[in-house]
């Protein structure tokens, strides 16, 4: 019974991994922590016990690696404890990063279909384009970030465009690729049929090749939408360090505060498991009403 | 105003050009392949002569951006301290971070292929963590390992495990039961199955993460240099240049890496289709 009830279950194993992530995790600290908390008991003379040296590992200023625990208190005290409109608060961080990628992604979301309807009714387009689509995204363009805010800042433009610029650059591709594929997903047969009730094109795209793209788009948004949470997060970081969890990192990075680093990680992390759980939830509520099979869906 | 006009002519007349050619209705196989790589060239080129002509017709400032010729002549002028970057970012940082991290997903993957109970629990963590902004631990790495390339191999580490670990899992799944089971009628063992069955099958599924992982190795070295470096390497070399209003160099960096990135990804693409020959999108690749 044991075995059977360990293997159909889904949450004990990953309760299990993450328990084991966890456990990593302090061994990690205490390990890491404890070179710099010696040369301290050295210096004072101190005779000290393993028990002392675990407590006073897992409780230092500036650790190499944080606890658990202490990553949770920060984050507590910089959400729950300070004012939403301070500028230490991590939601002020959070929701500043935030509204960088959504711009982004919906502009990447729009100029992405837009491309896609273009590649699959002109040919021209379709040749000469699609290489270089996928061309673009060889070019790691998180590395031109900061010059592409510095330019932008030149040129009077600045705040939260040439962030949501970055992100529509790296959110567009997945998004041209998969609608591509779902637009072009109809089957022969399916078209012919269309053609046979005298459909003209208007017709054959938004009662056929429209439809049938969705669970491409969907799985598309999914990765588009993870991906530029990073290219906002990345474009934060050359604007000289002013808001967002981006500027936090770099911050965190120059004045040697880890635990405000780790802290600003996991923001990014919930950030981006609740973008991708909304884009998710959009996902099963449009498909459900189109009457797709969810099991299936986006798969 | 003039050399504007111009570009934009020439602009026009490829694109009426790729429209032609993408009409034409050519026989020939050698020449469809022709047309087929023609097509984006042309298309390139006259992006390129536009991008040229409204810098210089325009009077843009160098400083914001700079022709392409002029980007071209730096490269050719600064060989050396861009061959010295390409060294420390991509093939020390990129590389071998790009090989250990994709190793050792590939590895885990293998290794709890025969725990059901393990795959629970990694995959969904595996799926999460993909998801993720990675690239913010790059500063945590920089402390840890120094400001060297172990650091920024180490966040090429981290970034390119998952998406390894997660594809060759669905990959090491992709083979059917039937097949299994005839494996089985032959009275294969577990390691004869896995490699002659389950690792061919995972093939377009492991490649696809080597593709994805390419471009995530670059980006990884790169953006990790942001957060310190050696004075040596492409990232730093790109958030320098601004300062030192290099902008022709960093451009240069710029062409370099998505050069480097666009090579790393086609040397890939080309090992899918020489290992995956009997995978549809491949056969199929001459025909549609």
């Amino acid at each position: 019974m044991n075995k059977n009830f360990l293997a159909r279950s889904k949450s004990i194993p990953l309760l299990t991994v993450i328990a084991a992530i966890i456990a990593i995790w302090y061994v990690g600290a205490v390990w890491m922590n404890s070179p710099w908390q010696l040369d301290r008991y050295e210096k004072a003379g101190v005779d000290w016990k393993f028990s002392q040296l675990v407590e006073d590992t897992l409780s230092q200023k500036r650790p190499v690696l944080p606890a658990a625990h202490q990553v949770i208190e920060e984050i507590w005290k910089t959400t729950v404890l300070k004012k939403i409109t301070s500028k230490r608060s991590l939601v002020y961080h959070t929701w500043i990063t935030f509204s960088a990628t959504m711009l982004g992604f919906i502009f990447g979301t729009l100029l992405g279909i837009f491309l896609a309807v273009l590649i699959v009714h002109n040919r021209a387009v379709d040749k000469s384009m699609m290489p270089w689509v996928i061309a673009s995204q060889t070019i790691p363009i998180l590395a031109i970030a900061p010059m592409i805010i510095v330019v932008l800042n030149a040129v009077g433009i600045s705040g939260l465009l040439p962030k949501a610029f970055i992100s529509t650059y790296l959110s567009f591709f997945p998004v041209v690729v998969g609608m591509v594929k779902g637009l072009r997903s109809p089957e022969i047969s399916q078209l012919d049929l269309m053609r046979t009730y005298n459909a003209n094109n208007q017709q054959l795209f938004w009662k056929l090749r429209w439809p049938s793209s969705m669970p491409y788009l969907f799985t598309s948004l999914k990765v588009a939408v993870a991906i530029s949470l990073v290219g906002a997060i990345v474009g934060e970081l050359p604007t000289g360090a002013v808001a967002g969890l981006g500027a936090r990192l770099l911050a965190g990075s120059y004045y040697g505060q880890t635990i405000q680093i780790w802290s600003a990680l996991f923001a990014a992390a919930a950030l981006a498991a609740a973008l991708v759980m909304l884009v998710g939830a959009v996902d099963r509520i449009v498909m459900k009403r189109m009457g797709f099979d969810t099991g299936k869906a986006g798969g | 105003m003039n050399i504007f006009v111009y570009a934009l002519i020439f602009w026009i007349i490829s694109w009426a050009l790729n429209e032609w050619l993408v009409r034409l209705n050519i026989r020939l196989k050698y020449f469809q392949q022709l047309r087929d790589i023609l097509v984006p060239i042309l298309f390139g080129a006259a992006l390129l002569g536009l991008w040229e002509g409204t810098t210089r017709g325009f009077g843009i400032s160098e400083i914001l951006l700079p022709p392409p010729s002029m980007i071209w002549e730096r490269i050719i002028e600064s060989k050396q301290i861009l061959w010295v970057d390409f060294q420390q970012t991509f093939m020390k940082a990129a590389l071998i971070g790009f090989v250990l991290g994709c190793g050792s997903g590939f590895l885990v993957a293998i290794a709890i292929d025969r725990s059901p109970f393990l795959q629970k629990g990694l995959l969904p963590i595996g799926n999460f963590v993909s998801a993720l902004p990675i690239i913010g631990v790059a500063p945590i790495m920089v402390m840890w390992f120094g400001f060297d390339w172990p650091s920024k191999a180490a966040v090429v580490i981290i970034m390119t495990f998952f998406p390894m670990l997660v594809n060759t899992v669905s990959g090491l799944a992709a083979s059917g039961s039937m097949e299994r089971d005839l494996m089985q009628t032959y009275a294969s063992s577990y390691w004869q199955t896995l490699f002659k069955l389950r690792l061919p099958m995972a093939a377009p599924f492991i490649f696809n993460a080597l593709k994805i992982n390419s471009t995530l190795a670059m980006i990884g070295a790169i953006v990790a240099e942001f957060f310190g470096t050696p004075t040596v390497g492409m990232g730093f070399r790109i958030s320098t240049g601004f300062g030192r209003m290099n902008v022709d160099l960093v451009w240069a960096e710029i062409a370099v890496a998505a050069l480097a990135g666009s090579v790393f990804y086609g040397v890939i693409v080309l090992i899918e289709r020489a290992v995956t020959f009997w995978h549809p999108s491949v056969r199929n690749r001459a025909t549609v």
